[in-house]
Formats: C-alpha cells, sequence, structure tokens
C-alpha cells in the first residue's frame, strides 16, 4: 500500500465518520445530568407537571439518553431558597438545570453563577429574564385576550365581566390580566365590573367572588386565568344568580362540572391553559442544548385549549384532580426548536 | 457555672462546624474557594436581617414585619437607588428613621411590639407593591460588584460574615452604648433611673435594626441583581430562628452578636445540607425544624447542667 493510497483511505475514513457524526449530528448526552428546580408544588398543576418531569425523566435515563434527571422543589414559593437551591445544583455537579422560576428577576443572580459554571438553564413557564437562560414561555397576554374573543363570538351583545385573577405580585397573573384588558379594549361591548383574587384554587375565588357578587350587576361572562372557574361557578349557585359563561382553566373539576352542564342543560364554553407537560418539552430541550444543537434563547410553546368537541377526550385522559396535560416527546422539542429556529 | 454555660458561643459553633463537616463529607466539591461562596453568600444577608432582629429582641420586642421590611429596602435599591442614587439614598434613609420612630411609639404608647410589627408588616408590604408591582428592578453597579467581589483567601461570603459579626460585637457588647442597650433588655428600670431616657434608648435600638435591615436588602439585590416584592418574607422567621440559635434568648438583653451571624450561617447550610441528602421537599421543613429542636435541646440541657453545678 503506498503513502497515497493510506492517505486516501484514512480520508475516507475520516469521511465515513464525519457523515455519521452528521447524521446522529449530536454529541452523546448518556453521561450528562439534568436537575428540575420547581418552585412550588401545593397545586394540581404543579402536581401534574412534577409527575410528567418524573416519567420522562426515568424513561430517558432508561433509554441511556441522559444519566440522571432529579427534580427538586422548595417547600415554599419562595426565590431566595430557590436561589440557594440552583447554586446547591451547581456544587452538586449538574450539566443542566431545567427551572421553573418563584420570580423572572430574583433568581438572576444565581441564574449566572450556573451559567459561568457552565451549566445550562433552561427556564420555562416561569421563565427568567437572564440573557444566559433559555426561555420556553407561553403567551400568556395572547390566552388571555383569547378569552375575551371567544366571549365575543359568544356574547355579541357584549355586557358586564368578572375577572378573576391569579397570585398577586405574579408576573404570569399580570400577563394573563393585561391581554384581558386589551381583549376588552378591542370589544368595547364589554365592561369588567369586578375583579378579585383566586390565587388560582378553587376554594380561594369561590370565597373571593361570593363577597363580591353582592355588589355587582348582572353578569354575563367569567373570564379566569385557571384552577378559579368552578370555585366561581359554585359561588353564583350560592348566591342563587344564574350561571354566566365561565371561561374555564383544564382542571380536572372544571372540566367534570362542564360535562354535567353540558349535560343538563347544553352548557357551552371554552377552556384553555398551559400544559403541565411543558416541564417535558423543556427536559429535551435541554439534552439538546447539552448534545450541541443551535437552540434560540426564546422558544414559544402553544397552550392547551379544550371545546365543546373536545371535551369527551379530554375528560377521558385526566385523572381526577389533575389537570389536563400533554406530554412532549424529543420530536416534539426538536419541532419547536426548527420552528423558532 | 460549667464551662458551656459561660461560654455561650461554644454550643452555635460546634454545629456550624458539625454541619459543615457532614456537609464537606456528602458534597465533596463544596470544599473549595468557589463552593463555599455558593453555599454561603445567600447566608450574607440573612446574617444581616438575623442582627436586625438581633437587636430588637435584645430590648425585649420581637420584630415580625423584618421580612417585609427587607423586601421593601430590596425593592427600594433596585429601583430608586439605581436610577437615581440621591433619591434612593434619601428613601433608605427615610425607612431607617420609620423604624426608630416605631421603636419610639411602642415604647411611649406601651404598645405590644410583636402587634405593632405584624400589622407594620402589611404596610411595608404595601409599599413594596406599590414601588415594584410587578418583580424587576436592577442592582446598582457598585452593589453588584460588592456582592461579587472575590478577595484572596477567603471568598466574599465568608469575609463579609467574619467583618459584620466583628463589627456588631465591637459596637453591641464592647462599646459603652451597646452595653446601656443591653441593659435596657436586661433591667429597663434601672437604666431609666441612672439617667438614661428610654424612648431615645428604644429608638436607637430599632433605628439600628432598620439600619441592618435596609444593608441586608441591598446585600439580597446585589447577589439576585433585581428585586420582588415578596422577595425576602422567609427572612422573619429565619432570622427569630437565628437569634435563638446562635445563643441569643428572648428576654433579658442576652444576645450574641457572633452566635447571631453564625445562627443564620448554620440555617442556611442546613437546607442546603438537606437538599444534598436527597430529601424529598416535602420533608425538608419538617427536616428544619428537627435540626433547630435538636441545637435547642442540646443548649437546655447543658445550661441545666450548668444551673445543677
Amino acid at each position: 500500500m503506498t503513502i497515497s493510497k493510506m492517505l486516501l483511505g484514512a480520508a475516507s475514513l475520516a469521511m465515513v465518520a464525519g457523515l455519521a457524526q452528521a447524521e446522529s449530528h449530536m454529541a452523546d448526552t448518556s453521561g450528562k445530568r439534568i436537575a428540575l428546580s420547581n418552585n412550588y408544588a401545593g397545586n394540581s398543576w404543579r402536581q401534574a407537571m412534577l409527575q410528567t418531569f418524573e416519567e420522562i425523566g426515568a424513561q430517558a435515563v432508561a433509554d441511556g439518553k441522559v444519566a440522571a434527571a432529579d427534580a427538586y422543589t422548595t417547600s415554599e414559593n419562595q426565590a431566595t431558597e430557590q436561589a440557594a437551591q440552583i447554586q446547591n445544583m451547581i456544587l452538586q455537579g449538574y450539566d443542566a438545570i431545567v427551572l421553573n422560576a418563584a420570580s423572572p428577576t430574583a433568581l438572576n443572580g444565581a441564574v449566572k453563577e450556573a451559567c459561568d459554571a457552565g451549566l445550562v438553564v433552561v427556564s420555562f413557564d416561569g421563565i427568567v429574564t437572564e440573557p444566559c437562560a433559555w426561555r420556553i414561555a407561553v403567551d400568556f397576554a395572547a390566552m388571555g385576550k383569547e378569552e375575551v374573543d371567544y366571549l365575543a363570538t359568544r356574547l355579541p351583545d357584549g355586557g358586564n365581566l368578572l375577572e378573576i385573577r391569579g397570585l398577586a405580585g405574579v408576573f404570569v397573573d399580570d400577563e394573563i390580566s393585561k391581554g384581558i384588558h386589551e381583549g376588552v379594549a378591542e370589544h368595547d361591548q364589554f365592561e369588567i365590573v369586578g375583579s378579585v383574587h383566586g390565587d388560582w384554587a378553587q376554594d380561594v375565588a369561590q370565597k373571593a367572588v361570593a363577597g363580591i357578587l353582592p355588589s355587582l350587576p348582572d353578569i354575563v361572562g367569567v373570564v379566569t386565568q385557571g384552577g378559579d372557574g368552578y370555585g366561581a361557578a359554585q359561588a353564583f349557585n350560592a348566591a342563587g344568580r344564574d350561571t354566566p359563561l365561565i371561561v374555564l382553566g383544564n382542571r380536572q373539576d372544571e372540566l367534570t362540572w362542564w360535562a354535567e352542564q353540558r349535560d343538563a342543560n347544553g352548557y357551552e364554553t371554552l377552556s384553555l391553559s398551559i400544559a403541565p407537560g411543558v416541564a417535558s418539552l423543556a427536559f429535551w430541550v435541554s439534552q439538546q442544548i447539552l448534545a450541541g444543537a443551535e437552540v434560540p434563547k426564546d422558544l414559544t410553546v402553544p397552550f392547551l385549549k379544550i371545546t365543546q368537541d373536545t371535551l369527551d377526550d379530554a375528560l377521558a385522559t385526566t385523572p381526577e384532580g389533575s389537570v389536563a396535560n400533554v406530554t412532549y416527546t424529543l420530536e416534539d422539542a426538536q419541532k419547536v426548536i426548527a420552528d423558532a429556529g | 457555672m460549667s464551662f458551656l454555660a459561660r461560654h455561650r458561643i461554644i454550643l452555635p459553633v460546634v454545629s456550624l462546624a458539625v454541619l459543615l463537616a457532614a456537609t464537606f463529607y456528602m458534597q465533596p466539591r463544596a470544599m473549595s474557594y468557589f463552593g463555599l461562596n455558593l453555599l454561603f453568600n445567600l447566608a450574607v444577608p440573612i446574617a444581616l436581617a438575623t442582627i436586625a432582629q438581633m437587636l430588637i429582641i435584645m430590648v425585649n420586642d420581637i420584630d415580625l414585619s423584618l421580612g417585609a421590611f427587607v423586601s421593601l429596602a430590596a425593592c427600594v435599591t433596585a429601583t430608586s437607588l439605581n436610577d437615581a442614587p440621591l433619591l434612593g439614598a434619601l428613601i433608605l434613609l427615610g425607612l431607617i428613621l420609620s423604624y426608630a420612630l416605631l421603636g419610639a411609639v411602642i415604647h411611649m404608647l406601651e404598645l405590644p411590639a410583636i402587634v405593632v410589627t405584624l400589622g407594620m408588616s402589611f404596610v411595608w408590604g404595601g409599599i413594596a407593591l406599590f414601588i415594584l408591582p410587578a418583580p424587576g428592578g436592577v442592582s446598582p453597579d457598585w452593589l453588584r460588584t460588592l456582592m461579587t467581589v472575590k478577595p484572596p483567601i477567603a471568598p466574599m461570603a465568608v469575609v463579609a460574615a467574619v467583618i459584620i459579626a466583628a463589627v456588631t460585637h465591637l459596637l453591641i457588647m464592647r462599646s459603652g452604648i451597646g452595653t446601656v442597650l443591653r441593659g435596657v433588655g436586661g433591667n429597663a428600670r434601672s437604666v431609666a433611673r441612672a439617667g438614661w431616657s428610654l424612648v431615645r434608648l428604644k429608638a436607637l435600638a430599632y433605628g439600628l435594626a432598620g439600619l441592618f435591615g435596609v444593608l441586608a436588602g441591598m446585600a439580597l439585590v446585589g447577589l439576585t441583581t433585581s428585586a420582588d416584592a415578596n422577595i425576602a418574607l422567609r427572612y422573619t422567621l429565619l432570622s427569630i430562628a437565628g437569634v435563638i440559635l446562635g445563643g441569643g434568648e428572648f428576654i433579658g438583653g442576652r444576645v450574641s452578636p457572633t452566635g447571631a451571624v453564625i445562627g443564620a450561617l448554620t440555617l442556611t447550610l442546613a437546607a442546603s445540607f438537606l437538599s444534598f441528602m436527597r430529601l424529598s421537599p416535602d420533608w425538608q421543613i419538617g427536616a428544619q425544624g428537627a435540626i433547630l429542636i435538636l441545637v435547642l435541646t442540646a443548649r437546655l440541657i447543658f445550661s441545666r447542667k450548668g444551673a445543677e453545678e
């Protein structure tokens, strides 16, 4: 074998290797460890989110995609504790952190520390503003606006609306409310005559609505943020008032109530919320970044909408006390990344 | 008196050392300049808040508004102090003065501090939400630089803890006015008979607490880079636990600044230790409480033994 032939052989070998590399065009992530930093676990949405992450993580570890996928939750929704938790994850040697943040800004210091230490940080749902982190955001304002748009199609004559807000001072609450008010400005046949904080919980919403109802005129529609529609319906019922058109938020108790009302009197509405399975999307996105994929820093995930037609399917797949969910796969993540790129 | 009862500082030091050794054993990576800073940098604002709480406990009161107050100071730091330093500094000064005024009012009207401060916590929280309705703001650059400085030999967190402990030790334990202030908690009547104005002393103690509360808020913003109206709500309970863990007592003016700083470090470390143990989050709060009870039990046993001898 002459030297030139040897060189040729080596070159073709290298080409084959290069092709194989291009085919998977990804680095191996089987040795990488991913952690979920979660700030709160006290409602059905968060429980479903944690469960999705644990299922998808366990499967990914079993398939040899990653070495570990561990979930951590701080006991109370406190930014200072979560910042400490993130710093601990750096010390524990994780390669990536999937983050649902207590505050979009108060964790920036800790997130920066993580980036500087070479970790990949992917925030979702509760996103962070630190530029070195990735963000998988839901357009919450669009969600709020869509509620009013839907009401406008159902109630062309307009009327008085009651707004149920989430937890005061949380950015998601501000965004959804902003969208709702934008919608009302556009469809000026509607007027928001009352606004209460339901903290995304049925019992809180019920108390708050029951408290404000006696002071309100006739209400034709209730715009909500999710987790509060059933409580609102109960409050209207207890006050002996007609049930208005309540936009729901994909919770199982809300969907059950909707199905009951539909069967009894043909009640029709819309339900929309962000699917807790977005945690699985964030997980796969972080895996793709570790694998070396080019991922834009800002990704958007669509919200999960349930209509009159899809109600029965959604209800059948939602466990009791939980929330309608979608689990994202690696392919879904790749598609979201490709769409954003 | 036994050795331990005389040197109250020994128990907090031993607790911290044991916990630190256990953490290093579980997570050897923490045993480095970088690791120590990550473990302890968030303890710096807690240590400052604990000193603030200690100053209130020193005069036999308790402050349930501290967490909200630190959050408010953080919000002012991340907004006004950054945009218009002079105005921001004036607002922070105003906050300190209002704390001093609060102390004077509590004393003159003989109001229970626990009720007044609980009420004030809603006032501070309301103002904080007014300043920063949604999380945001930016840390002033100099503050960020200060909190991320990398001094030689020991990391910032350790250096800061030593400085805080040394300064407050000199102020409270060594200086004349510090001794008189502790006397207010020990025996207010004799301090008054000796010709001191109790109103002024209480105002001074509260004012100093306000100062350290503001410093805690500033340090916190320097670390997090921005603020949030709810950012430090946990500090109320953490600071009380820190004072007690560090060898202080609720009445009698028996406090220890060094102990309080060590108590704050111990509490921070306990949370990290539990997270390294991969303990389920549902159990973590309980376990944190258990550590607290353990240390207090140890203290009680030693002080009983001291009394028997």
